[in-house]
């Protein structure tokens, strides 16, 4: 019983350590073989309609709704305190810091990482992966980094654009719903918003979560044992461990960037 | 003529892991050739294949393709060698998200700087070989099965290349596809002047438009000749498998205990 519950921690131990050397190796190939990415930008805007054009409705509802939540519970919160005028503050530092970057994150994941990762998937499974091979053309170069680009660039803009949205519900919701003074609402925000330590900080978490997720749904995809059942699980695996490591990776990068900040 | 060789393969031994596929093979087909490799299933056809498109390499022995050891190219050598190779996967392995025609453009947009006009010239006499000039605008989700299969072989030959794989080419068609695809083999071999490897279980077809047969079982080639020889030979495996016997050197049980002892019959009779 105990031999057999060490062999078992041992196997897993060996098979994670080789996937996450698989998964090194795979995301330095991807890095090395991004000419084609770039020297034919096409191919990366067409994988940025899918990965960030068709992501946009959920982000821009997703982020209107939780800056309208935001805009009710800041204020629920902030009036105990006399101090609903901090509310475009408390909305905006919410959002560029926090729950843009994190939320879209999360939503990029379950949205673009799993079709990343089932299109990848398929792709293999139905041979066109080996297909392209065979044609000597390079799937890494062709098919995954542009991808990988695509995710990269695509992240930071739906984080952007899930901050605006949310901000403009919680404008919504504050000035035009409750009443709080539009002018001290804007004024506020422009005071407190540091670009440099706010907006920066904000957006280079969104690029590491980019980073993060297009990289583990294109490995899982990549890595997809070929047939309907390696494909649906590594689907879960997909949104599973991105929206974990997103959230590891924002409490290790808040950490960093906002320490000794008042 | 050593020059009439295109792929020779000599001694070659191949596993996955422990478990060994093929044993020490030795082929060879010439220029203008269709050579079908035949056997049952799971007995290393397909890995064969996949020896001499260099997608998977000999533990010992020597893949040769146009002269090239195919053991001992970098990675750049190998995609040089396989641009002179088309293959044809089971189920055509289109690009799902191209239409047919950019399907078959594909390699020519990657591989060449040629005009989009001439490039548009050279898709539709591909297509027009394999009889679907007029399906260009589909996707492959719209193409049935054979259809497919020759959408496949029209994007194979591209390039014009000089050796052709085909991998079950026969698999799950109508009689009609069947005729189709096989006549389509044969025709361009010819008129293109391709060395065609054919991998197949399915003799009678495939004896139609082969010039010469390599049975491999177990890993190993257990008969070769010409569809001629095949047909009248008088190897006990070749025979089962030509006739479509089904018990003979490959049992039609799979290997178990005695019957009576999983019945437990012998012990009420003792």
């Amino acid at each position: 019983m105990l031999k057999q519950a060490i062999e078992n921690l041992g196997n897993h131990t060996i098979q994670g350590v080789w996937r996450i050397g698989f998964a090194s190796r795979f995301f330095l190939s991807m890095l090395l073989h991004s000419g084609t990415a770039f020297r034919r930008f096409g191919l990366t805007i067409r994988e940025m309609y899918f990965t960030g054009v068709l992501s946009l409705i959920i982000i821009l509802v997703s982020g209107l709704f939780v800056g309208m939540v935001l805009g009710l519970q800041g204020y629920e919160t902030l009036q105990r305190y006399g101090s609903e005028s901090a509310l475009g503050t408390l909305v905006a530092l919410s959002l560029v810091r926090e729950l843009g970057p994190v939320l879209a994150g999360l939503l990029f994941a379950s949205r673009a990482g799993s079709a990343i990762t089932a299109e990848i998937g398929l792709m293999k499974a139905t041979e066109q992966l080996s297909a392209m091979e065979m044609m000597a053309v390079d799937p890494i170069a062709r098919v995954v980094a542009p991808r990988f680009w695509a995710g990269v660039i695509s992240m930071p803009l739906l984080a952007a654009l899930f901050s605006a949205m949310g901000v403009l519900g919680g404008y919504l919701v504050g000035v035009k719903l409750i009443g709080v003074d539009e002018g001290t609402f804007w004024s506020q925000m422009q005071g407190a918003v540091d670009f440099e330590q706010d907006i920066l900080n904000g957006v280079i978490k969104s690029v590491v979560f980019g980073i993060a997720v297009t990289t583990i749904a294109l490995f899982e995809g990549y890595d997809a044992p070929p047939t309907a059942e390696g494909v649906s699980g590594a689907t879960t695996r997909t949104v599973v461990t991105s929206s974990l490591v997103v959230l590891a990776l924002d409490f290790i990068l808040t950490a960093f960037m906002f320490r000794g900040l008042n | 003529m050593q020059n009439d060789i295109l792929v020779e393969i000599e001694d070659a031994v191949f596993g996955y892991g422990a478990r060994p596929v093929l044993k020490g093979i030795n082929l060879t087909a010439k220029r203008g050739q269709v050579v079908a490799i035949m056997g049952s299933s799971g007995c290393g056809k397909t890995t064969l294949l996949r020896l001499i498109g260099g997608q998977v390499k000999a533990g010992q022995g020597t893949v040769r393709v146009a002269g090239e050891s195919l053991g001992e190219l970098d990675r750049a050598g190998l995609y040089r060698v396989r641009r002179k190779m088309g293959m044809l996967f089971q189920f055509g392995a289109l690009f799902t998200d191209m239409s047919v025609f950019d399907n078959v453009a594909f390699q020519l947009r990657e591989h060449t700087d040629l005009p989009e006009d001439v490039i548009s010239d050279l898709v539709l006499m591909k297509l027009h070989a394999v009889g679907l000039r007029g399906a260009a605008h589909l996707m492959p989700a719209e193409l049935s099965g054979g259809m497919a299969r020759r959408v496949a072989l029209a994007r194979a030959i591209a390039l014009e290349p000089s050796l052709v794989m085909y991998d079950e080419p026969f698999a799950g068609l109508d009689p009609i596809s069947l005729g189709v695809t096989g006549n389509l083999i044969r025709r361009l071999t010819d008129t293109l002047g391709l060395t065609s490897l054919v991998v197949t279980h399915d003799v009678q077809e495939s004896l139609k438009i082969v010039d010469y047969v390599y049975f491999v079982s177990e890993g190993v080639i257990v008969a070769e000749g010409t569809a001629a020889e095949i047909r009248a030979s008088g190897l006990p495996y070749v025979h089962q498998f030509v006739h479509g016997e089904s018990d003979g050197p490959v049992p039609f049980h799979y290997p178990a205990p005695p019957y009576v002892d999983d019945l437990r019959l012998g012990a009420q009779s003792a």
